[in-house]
């Protein structure tokens, strides 16, 4: 099945998230369409599932125009899609899941289970998925949910699937059986269109590749372009994540974390007896696929993970089992993964966002009474400082842009004496003037002597700013080791191998994804 | 062949994150303390050489049996200590890291209420049959609102307007039946009513994405309002016209309605209470064996999946809320045309709130919310049987039971409750 | 702060862009729109618009004319139950209407604080009811079973008032913080239990009024009572606590650090955990404060307006909370206004069931009416053909999962 794009136009409001787009895909391809987050990729899509309808432009397929309003058409013309969130209802079976909407039934609309479980186990067994269809969708690792969700698209008679960031949430392992598992599906004949900002995966798996950014095609490279090409045509120009910064002066010992173990709600331990420190002056980045509990690390630090054991000592006081409040008053700063949900009170204006956290405190108030003029001044002063792209103090914040809300977060952190700073993906989302940015104060903050704890999932953010890296697996510590490792060998341990087996193997491997793409890869 | 750096999916797909033993010592403290309140209260304080005697059969009855008669002390000495085995048990069950089964809870009722009953009623006689009636008559109403609760919220709708559904077909059904002379036009008046509750209901939060409580809420007292409007203007002036319904007969069913004690409780009733064994059987099945129940439910748990699936959820709600509403009203029409065989004003009093707690305690599920129902009809119906006897405990406290026992839920005292993920939330496609 | 964007223009300014942009009209149309349907329910209702129907085609402006007279008749007799009674006999008694409205409208402000204030903090607060309920009956128990000194007597009832109401909500409050139970559920389930509660009391010894067979408590000592203004109206000092109780209200909001944490876990609980504010410890407080001042509603109504304790003493006042608060859009000026309206309505419906026979649930049906139309501004905004925009203070943000 042929899939085409003509002029496809998106706007929400005054914002254009596809500009006149064309895109064409030919039968058992894998199309590759690469851009930054937010450059209009899912939103595209979205368009073709039929999530959203697009402002102008047409859809065909194999040459004739269709119309999709809802999913259920563009499942009727054969185009299937695997969304970055999984559309999967938690508490039903693999084999509900699977059936929903297209069940197959008997009598007065009776459930026929066994033909839907008949159905996965097939094309489970066709591609070596090995999905139990009795099984319940929320006790499943993400990389199992993951294939439940292309079995979807299957058993729907899909033609056309679109793998939306499916990567994000892979380990490189679980990667490589994606890649393998694309494939197979492409030599049954399958299109796929594969959305991804990782370049390395680009060069492993692409027939072709559509490049766009801010909304707009800007490039279809060949397929042998290199990472680099490929990169200045995303980002728009040529990168330099590096930042400059001169050695570490290290210090005392600040942060001390010691066996920790967090347990999540479903009782799942998910940080498991980490142990590390930080001292003042140093940057040390935590690194591994998101979910692997870099996140419940950070805030079981922070005073916000109920079920956490061990010891978290700040120039050896406990913090552990004390309120986030009292953490952060000790002179710790914390910027959220998820500035959105977490970061930042929509519906408060800056001034009052950038007071949070300190609100109740002397100049902001006295006593019971909050002192909105005081509260005003400082914003004035932090949106000059941070260079803060807000009409003024009284802006709301939700109307503000990622960049600049992640400001707002940084500029509230940063301007409190700190004797440690825990920063969770400081730079998602953003784009590159921001990240440039969020770079130099976080360094700058470590010059002052500032204790940096860092969680990235880019190991290119990693390598930028890391005097220390500290690998985590599946809640563990797989090893901690210098800032300027090699990134295959940091690429090894995000997928649990120890440190000095991951240096071994590294030396006389490419590391698979690479090795596919050249096709050098120890294939018998 | 794959290299040797790629783990097979095999390995990944079997591999679980670590489980860590997390014990959940709620249910067994409650079952002791409640366990320990029986002993002390029900079994060691009271007097001892009365008995308690129970009525099995009424007059009428084609098969006599005689009653049963038990030492009161003893009697509810023993279930206690039944209570407080259970509480052992379930202990022992926490203890290895296992959940306590839903029997064990329901066994741990039954003998509670046994042990407190043989409390109560010690010194003198209650028919147990009878009691059995009084508490079906009252759980009927409470069992069409619960399923009515559950169309909605099982599709992520909260409907608070129970109450008005349930007096609204109350309403409408003895105007219709009075104003043609015939109970059958009630009965088909009667979920016509709650659909057009309903509606309202639907259109404001699933159309305007109104806060779905507030909506509730208001209609609640809309309904009110309205029928006690037109009760003081029409029903009571010009009560031959506007509220002479009359009652629906009950009809014995041969053979079945001749089973001791619970032969003339179910197998001798009104068509309405017929109609609900339908409807509770058909809304289980449908719910958990059908494609239409698939679909419900995941728009519930799910939005956004059941969307991508290509299921229309706001339809889905749409049309679920209306049927809901339908069911709330033929509830209300037992009120008229099944128990008083007539109208008066704020007559549900309370029933839909009930209801709505019934369908908490049920979990969601048709079967488990006829359960709740029939609990809270029994202590409903307990305190004015007690009232009569001359009951040790005020007859509030008995009637603040279903409330309480519903704070304990959603605190989860008393079991663990999990609502479908999505309810109360609107679907609102960007 | 929020408000400051405004803050820089003139009240006049101010004014007219409230109207314009659609919040004041939405709620003036919506209560006209309200008022019109309750007017139609009255005319159909009318059994002399009725008897002329039946003839409508050989005479039909006897069933205009019957219609007019119903309607306007009705209403008349409201406007001249809640404002001015022009056939009164001197000025002081045409204002007794008026006085009835503020009698009215003084247990309105309490309680829809109370759910204006929760609501502020992302709780839905219908708990009110039970609140008022509770507050009522410590606040009753001391009134007439202790012995006390003047002054000290009432402030004394009245803290006892505002205790009751803040256990209370309290209890919501608290549960919801620990266990995460949605305060929906509980809040109902405890209006429940307070009614019960009370209708339990008032049969023991200590609340039951000696030789009354009924239900009811002794009247209230003097000593703790509310002095009324006039000799003929219930008005009383009541009144003059519940704007005290807005004007805490809005300080508490607008200028306080706890009012600061309350908005912030309201508007994103997420934020404000991570910014170190105690979400669940908002919950309680503000279900607390909310709680009480229910509570003092409730003392103002068994120490003022009704002197003694019954099981009707909150009425429907737990319901008019809330519609009072979504009317005032949960702010404590906008509750103030909305309570004068509600008062007034219900204040004119007694004079209306009086003189016309016009059933006094009207009154009800028209107030329920009146915030289904507020909440949908898409809805009026399609009757009247209006291009405005409004943000509906109760668009789904707030509520959740039972």
């Amino acid at each position: 099945m042929k899939l085409q794009l003509r002029g496809i136009t998106k706007r929400f409001g005054s914002l254009v998230a596809n500009d006149r787009i064309d895109l064409t895909v030919e039968q058992g391809e894998i199309h590759c369409l690469l851009g930054e987050n937010g450059a209009g990729k899912s939103t595209l899509m979205n368009v073709i599932y039929g999530l959203l309808q697009p402002d102008d432009g047409e859809i065909l397929v194999d040459g004739k125009r269709i119309t999709c309003n809802n999913p259920a058409d563009a499942m009727a013309v054969g185009i299937g899609m695997v969304h970055q969130h999984f559309m999967l209802v938690p508490v039903f079976t693999v084999a509900e899941n699977v059936m929903l909407g297209a069940e197959q039934t008997y009598g007065p609309g009776f459930l026929d289970v066994d033909a839907a479980r008949h159905r996965v186990r097939e094309i489970s067994e066709r591609y070596g998925f090995h999905v139990d269809p009795d099984a319940i969708v929320e006790n499943l690792p993400v990389g199992v949910q993951q294939r439940v969700e292309i079995i979807k698209a299957l058993v729907r008679d899909a033609h056309v699937l679109i793998l939306d960031e499916p990567t994000a949430v892979l380990t490189p392992q679980e990667t490589d059986e994606l890649i393998e598992i694309m494939r197979q599906l492409k030599a049954n004949g399958t299109s796929i269109v594969f959305i991804t900002h990782k370049l390395r995966e680009v060069r492993a798996i692409a027939d072709r590749i559509t490049v766009i950014r801010l909304g707009k095609v800007v490039g279809e490279p060949d397929v042998s372009a290199s990472e680099s090409e490929l990169a200045s045509l995303m980002v728009g120009r040529a990168v330099t994540l590096a930042v400059a910064k001169d050695p570490p002066d290290v210090g005392d010992v600040v942060v001390d974390v010691r066996g920790m173990t967090v347990v999540d709600e479903r009782d799942h331990v998910v940080v498991d007896d980490v142990s590390f420190d930080v001292k003042s002056g140093e940057i040390l980045a935590v690194a591994g696929v998101q979910g692997n509990g870099q996140t419940e690390l950070t805030e079981a630090i922070m005073g916000l993970q109920q079920r956490a054991t061990g010891s978290v000592l700040l120039h050896g006081v406990e913090l552990l089992g004390k309120s986030v409040r009292s953490v952060l008053r000790a002179g710790v700063g914390f910027v959220p993964e998820d500035r959105r949900v977490d970061g930042l009170v929509g519906d408060f204006t800056v001034a009052e966002n950038l007071v949070l956290d300190r609100h109740d405190e002397p100049p902001f108030a006295s006593g019971p009474m909050l002192k909105p003029a005081v509260v005003r001044r400082s914003a004035k002063d932090r949106i000059a400082e941070f260079d803060i792209r807000a009409g003024s103090g009284a802006t709301l914040a939700k109307t503000l842009s990622g960049g600049n809300q992640q400001k707002v977060v940084i500029a509230r952190e940063l301007s409190r004496p700190l004797r440690a700073l825990v920063a969770a993906q400081p730079t998602r989302g953003l784009d590159v003037g921001s990240i440039e940015f969020v770079h130099r104060r976080l360094i700058a903050e470590r010059d002052k002597g500032t204790a940096v704890l860092i969680v990235s999932t880019e190991l290119d953010e990693v390598s930028a700013l890391a005097d220390r890296v500290l690998v985590m697996y599946r809640g563990t510590v797989v090893g901690i080791v210098p800032g300027d490792t090699d990134r295959d060998v940091l690429g090894l341990m995000m997928a649990g191998v120890p440190p000095e087996e991951a240096a071994e193997r590294a030396r006389q491997h490419h590391t698979l994804v690479e090795g596919l793409a050249t096709g050098q890869d120890g294939r018998e | 062949m794959r290299t040797e750096l790629a783990t097979r999916p095999a390995e990944s797909a079997d591999a679980q994150p670590a489980v860590a033993l997390t014990r959940h010592w709620r249910t067994p403290i409650m079952f002791g303390l409640f366990g320990l309140l029986a002993l002390v209260v029900f079994g060691i304080l009271p007097d001892g050489g009365r008995a308690s005697t129970f009525g099995l059969s009424l007059t009428d009855d084609a098969i006599q049996l005689a009653p049963i008669s038990v030492p009161s002390k003893l009697a509810a000495t023993l279930l206690a200590l039944v209570c407080l085995g259970i509480a052992a048990y379930a202990a022992w069950q926490t203890y290895l890291g296992r959940r306590v089964p839903l029997w064990l809870s329901i066994t741990f009722g039954v003998a509670f209420v046994l042990s407190f009953l043989t409390w109560a009623v010690a010194g003198s006689e209650i028919s147990l049959t009878s009691a059995l009636q009084g508490t079906l008559a009252l759980s009927v109403p409470l069992i069409f609102g619960a399923l009515c609760g559950m169309m909605g919220e099982r599709t992520g709708v909260i409907n608070i307007a129970i109450e008005g559904q349930l007096l609204a077909g109350a309403f409408l059904s003895g105007v219709a039946a009075s104003l043609v002379g015939n109970v059958w036009v009630g009965l088909i008046a009667a979920p016509l009513a709650g659909l057009a509750v309903a509606w309202v209901l639907a259109v404001f939060t699933v159309r305007y994405f109104v806060n779905q409580i507030i909506v509730g809420v208001v209609l609640n007292v809309l309904v009110i309002g309205v029928t006690n409007f037109l009760y003081s203007r029409l029903l009571s002036p010009l009560k031959d016209t506007w509220n002479s319904p009359g009652r629906f007969p009950r009809l014995k069913i041969p053979v079945l309605s001749e089973i001791p004690v619970i032969g003339p409780v179910l197998f001798h009733q009104t068509i309405i209470v017929y109609i609900m064994y339908v409807v509770v059987v058909l809304a289980h099945i449908a719910l958990f064996r059908t494609r239409w129940g698939l679909r419900v439910r995941a728009v519930g748990e799910h939005p956004e999946a059941a969307d991508t699936a290509g299921i229309g959820v706001n339809t889905v709600r749409f049309r679920n809320v209306l049927l809901g509403g339908a069911l709330a009203g033929l509830g209300g029409a037992y009120f008229t045309l099944g128990a008083v065989g007539l109208f008066s004003p704020e007559m549900t009093a309370g029933a839909g709130f009930i209801a709505l707690a019934a369908m908490i305690m049920g979990r969601w599920t048709p079967i488990g919310a006829v359960f709740a129902a029939l609990l809270f009809g029994f202590a409903n119906n307990l305190q004015s049987v007690l009232g009569i006897i001359g009951s040790p405990i005020p007859s509030e406290f008995m009637l603040m039971a279903p409330y309480l026992l519903t704070i304990f839920a959603v605190a989860g005292l008393v079991g663990r409750i999990r609502p479908p993920a999505f309810n109360g939330q609107p679907y609102i496609k960007s | 702060m929020s408000e400051n964007s405004s803050n820089e223009l003139t009240i006049g300014q101010r004014f007219f862009r409230e109207l314009t942009t659609g919040g004041t009209a939405l709620t003036l149309l919506s209560i006209l729109l309200a008022m019109l349907i309750g007017g139609v329910l009255i005319v159909v209702s009318d059994p002399d618009v009725q008897e002329t129907a039946a003839y409508f085609l050989s005479r039909p402006t006897d069933t205009l004319l019957a219609i007019w007279e119903s309607a306007s008749s009705a209403y008349a007799a409201m406007f001249a139950g809640s404002v001015i009674d022009f056939e009164a006999a001197s000025f002081g008694e045409s204002l007794i209407p008026l006085a009835d409205t503020l009698t009215y409208a003084t247990p309105l402000i309490g309680a829809g604080l109370a759910v204006a204030l929760a609501f502020r903090a992302g709780l839905l607060n219908i708990g009110a009811q039970g609140q008022i309920l509770i507050g009522a009956t410590l606040a009753g128990l001391v009134g007439f079973g202790m012995d006390l000194p003047p002054v000290v007597h009432l402030g004394f009832a009245v803290l006892a008032g505002f205790i009751g109401g803040a256990i209370w909500g309290g209890i919501a409050g608290l549960i919801k913080a620990k266990t995460g139970a949605h305060e929906v559920i509980v809040t109902i389930m405890l209006n429940h239990i307070a009614a019960l509660l009370l209708a339990y009391l008032l049969t023991t010894q200590l609340f039951r009024r000696k030789g009354q067979a009924a239900p009811i408590s002794p009247f209230v000592a003097d000593s703790a009572a509310l002095p009324r203004f006039f000799a003929d109206s219930r008005l009383n000092l009541g009144l003059f606590v519940m704007l005290l109780a807005a004007v805490y209200s809005w300080w508490l909001l607008s200028r306080s650090t706890m009012g600061f944490r309350f908005k912030a876990v309201g508007h994103n609980p997420h934020a404000a955990t991570t910014a170190g504010i105690s979400v669940g410890r908002s919950y309680t407080a503000v279900m607390f404060i909310g709680g009480g001042l229910a509570g003092i509603a409730g003392a103002s109504q068994v120490l003022g307006t009704e002197s003694y304790l019954s099981t009707s003493i909150a009425g429907e006042l737990g319901f008019d909370a809330i519609t009072v608060a979504l009317l005032g859009r949960s702010s404590p000026i906008g509750t103030v206004a909305a309570s004068l309206l509600f008062g007034a309505l219900r204040a004119g419906a007694v004079t209306m069931q009086a003189q016309t026979g016009t059933p006094i649930d009207i009154v009800l049906v028209v107030q329920s009416l009146i915030v289904l139309f507020i909440a949908a501004p898409p809805l009026v905004r399609a009757v009247f053909r209006l291009k405005v925009r409004a943000a509906s203070p109760m668009a789904a943000e707030v509520g959740g999962k039972v």
